[in-house]
């Protein structure tokens, strides 16, 4: 039984194919790694994903449910959460309110508990706030909690934003480009992060160019061109596919 | 910059005194405006200091109680002047956190909220001079009518997004208002509805102002813990996340229209309360009370307490309803002045008193 099956997704813009036909299913626990030039369609497909783009063809089914077509709201409360290529967090807010707007869904009390302070608020509130505390201690933020979103250094902003991913709840995660503008040691840094999330047994789907992370943390990977699946497997396979290397480095004139 | 400020503020001037007190003017402004920069400069030098300061006062906030005692009093010692444009802040006070819940926590720019007090003060006015139905059934009846209108508003504005969701309210705010001028058979048109009954608590009319500052001051005071209470609960978490990024509050699993539904719903409960309380005194509404120049001055009151600010926006809504009455005596530069205040905050402190975001249309 697959977590995740995506059956021949398409998503045209007029007459762009922004993907065409793409096909691939998930099983619970891997790090899967979406690679391929700029303009591959790497994020169109992860929009398609989580509902912020309708696919213009095709299928997406969650544990055997179809979720093709429904709201990003829905998407997320059913268990798939995602980061951002270009950083969005709530920079207004502290960190810790971050990460308590995305137990939103989690949280019963309604406005008339909160108005009144009810026991059962108060006690929903407490328990969000520490529950927060506990997600921002996994990615080592604790310290950070009360700080304002938005002054954070770049790296930190990312690590963030993936604490928020993770505080929903979701079973899978999609990590846009998590280590894209971070130094040498920052990139090492999320490599660690992202194979602890691993380890708590989320399944992970990253789209990533810097091949050290791709090559040293996929289980598998899907390569994309002009918006089609043009190879997949394990790592090493994928380093010596010769339609790959033609994608990547273009073809040898002979 | 504060050249240009001060050559802009006296030409204002000019017409007013003649060529010598303008350039006065310009004078004392070259001199006053790099002054306050530099004010400003050590005012946030200074600031940490305060904060440190503000740490060694007590976490638990309920000694601001304190202040509670001065509000109270105001009817001992006040006139009846004092007391009565105090009852019309509090009404104020209470439009302007209702705006807040729109603009200031989910960022959704209204430029039309007058529509729903004018909608409260109506439902009140009909439902007692029609029905003759008495303030305290008339009053939730008239704030769920508001509230619902509140509603069917926003479920098409709602499809846009900043300035072209601003130009759609600003649309309603002034059907509201038409409608109200031209229904004559229903509303009585420009000649508005009078004889409208004082409200009564325990068998006793409520007639004298201070009784009346009591009872808005009571709504004052209810408005003020609910919005706080709001505020710090998933509802407000979630407006302020909208307004922070729509986008990443529905990956949160936010339904984001429902919660921007729910915004407009509250703001207008706020504001059908205070057409309520507004009708109530006056014992007269006509459509004059509800023209767009009334938005744009709940706008002000958000805009200079600090967007997003409950005790700022209370002391934005008490300065501006008091301002032009002080300035009374200078008669017609009164509106000049506070206009001119206006434009000051917005170039020294573009943020708001108490405000942390600066004012923009966007997103």
């Amino acid at each position: 039984m697959y977590l995740l099956e995506i059956k021949c997704l398409s998503k045209h813009f007029g007459g762009i194919r922004a993907i065409e036909d793409i096909s691939f299913s998930v099983q619970d626990g891997p790090i899967l790694s979406i690679i391929g030039p700029n303009g591959a369609g790497k994020t169109t497909l992860f929009n398609c994903l989580t509902g912020f783009i309708r696919p213009t063809r095709g299928g997406i089914t969650l544990r055997q449910k179809s979720i093709t077509g429904i709201s990003a709201d829905r998407i997320s409360r059913l268990g798939i959460s995602r980061t951002f290529q270009n950083i969005r967090l709530f920079r207004e807010m502290t960190v810790i309110e971050n990460i308590m707007v995305a137990q939103h869904a989690r949280i019963r009390s309604g406005l008339l508990a909160a108005v009144l302070r009810l026991p059962g608020f108060k006690k929903e509130e407490l328990a969000v706030r520490q529950k927060s505390f506990e997600y921002l201690e996994l990615l080592g933020l604790e310290t950070l909690a009360g700080k304002t979103a938005g002054s954070l250094a770049y790296g930190i902003q990312r690590k963030i934003e993936i604490a928020r991913a993770l505080a929903t709840g979701a079973d899978v995660l999609l990590l846009d480009e998590p280590t894209a503008g971070m130094n040498p040691q920052e990139t090492d840094d999320m490599m660690v992060t992202i194979k602890n999330l691993k380890k708590l047994g989320k399944t992970i789907l990253l789209i990533e160019h810097d091949m050290k992370v791709v090559m040293g943390i996929s289980d598998r990977i899907i390569v994309l061109d002009h918006g089609v699946k043009i190879a997949e497997g394990p790592p090493k396979e994928i380093k010596s596919n010769p339609m790959v290397i033609e994608a990547y480095l273009g073809k040898e004139i002979q | 910059m504060s050249i240009v400020v001060a050559l802009w503020l006296s030409l204002l001037f000019l017409p007013f005194k003649g060529l010598k007190a303008a350039s006065v003017l310009f004078v004392v402004l070259t001199v006053a405006i790099p002054l306050m920069k530099l004010v400003s400069v050590l005012m946030r030098k200074a600031l940490p200091h305060l904060e440190t300061a503000a740490g060694l006062l007590p976490r638990d906030k309920r000694y601001l109680y304190v202040l509670l005692v001065p509000v109270l009093l105001v009817p001992f010692v006040g006139e009846d002047y004092v007391v009565d444009v105090a009852v019309l802040s509090g009404i104020y006070i209470i439009l302007a956190l209702g705006l807040n819940v729109v603009v200031g926590y989910t960022g959704l720019l209204n430029l039309g909220f007058v529509a729903y007090y004018a909608i409260g003060a109506y439902s009140y006015a009909l439902l007692n001079t029609r029905l003759g139905i008495g303030f305290w059934t008339a009053l939730p009846a008239s704030v769920v009518l508001t509230t619902l209108a509140g509603f069917l508003l926003a479920v098409p504005a709602l499809r846009l997004k900043g300035d072209y969701l601003a130009i759609v309210t600003l649309g309603f705010g002034e059907i509201v208002r038409l409608v109200l001028n031209n229904w004559d058979s229903f509303t009585r048109g420009p000649n508005g509805i009078s004889g409208i009954a004082p409200p009564s608590l325990a068998g006793a009319v409520i007639g004298k102002i201070s009784h009346y500052y009591y009872l808005v001051i009571f709504f004052v005071i209810l408005s003020f813990f609910i919005m706080r209470r709001v505020e710090d609960s998933k509802i407000g978490r979630a407006w302020i996340a909208i307004r922070e990024d729509g986008i990443a509050s529905s990956a949160m699993g936010i339904n984001t229209m429902l919660y921007k539904l729910y915004s407009v719903a509250f703001g207008a409960f706020w504001a059908g309360l205070a057409g309520c309380l507004f009708a109530a005194k006056m014992r007269f509404v006509s459509p004059e009370s509800f023209t767009f120049m009334e938005s744009v001055l709940i706008l002000c009151m958000v805009i200079i307490g600090g967007i997003g600010s409950v005790a700022g926006v209370i002391i934005g809504a008490v300065v501006l309803v008091f301002l032009p009455e002080v300035l009374r005596d200078a008669q017609m530069y009164r509106m000049l002045a506070v206009g001119c205040g206006l434009v000051f905050l917005m170039v020294f402190r573009p943020q708001g008193l108490f405000g942390r975001k600066d004012v923009s249309l966007g997103n």
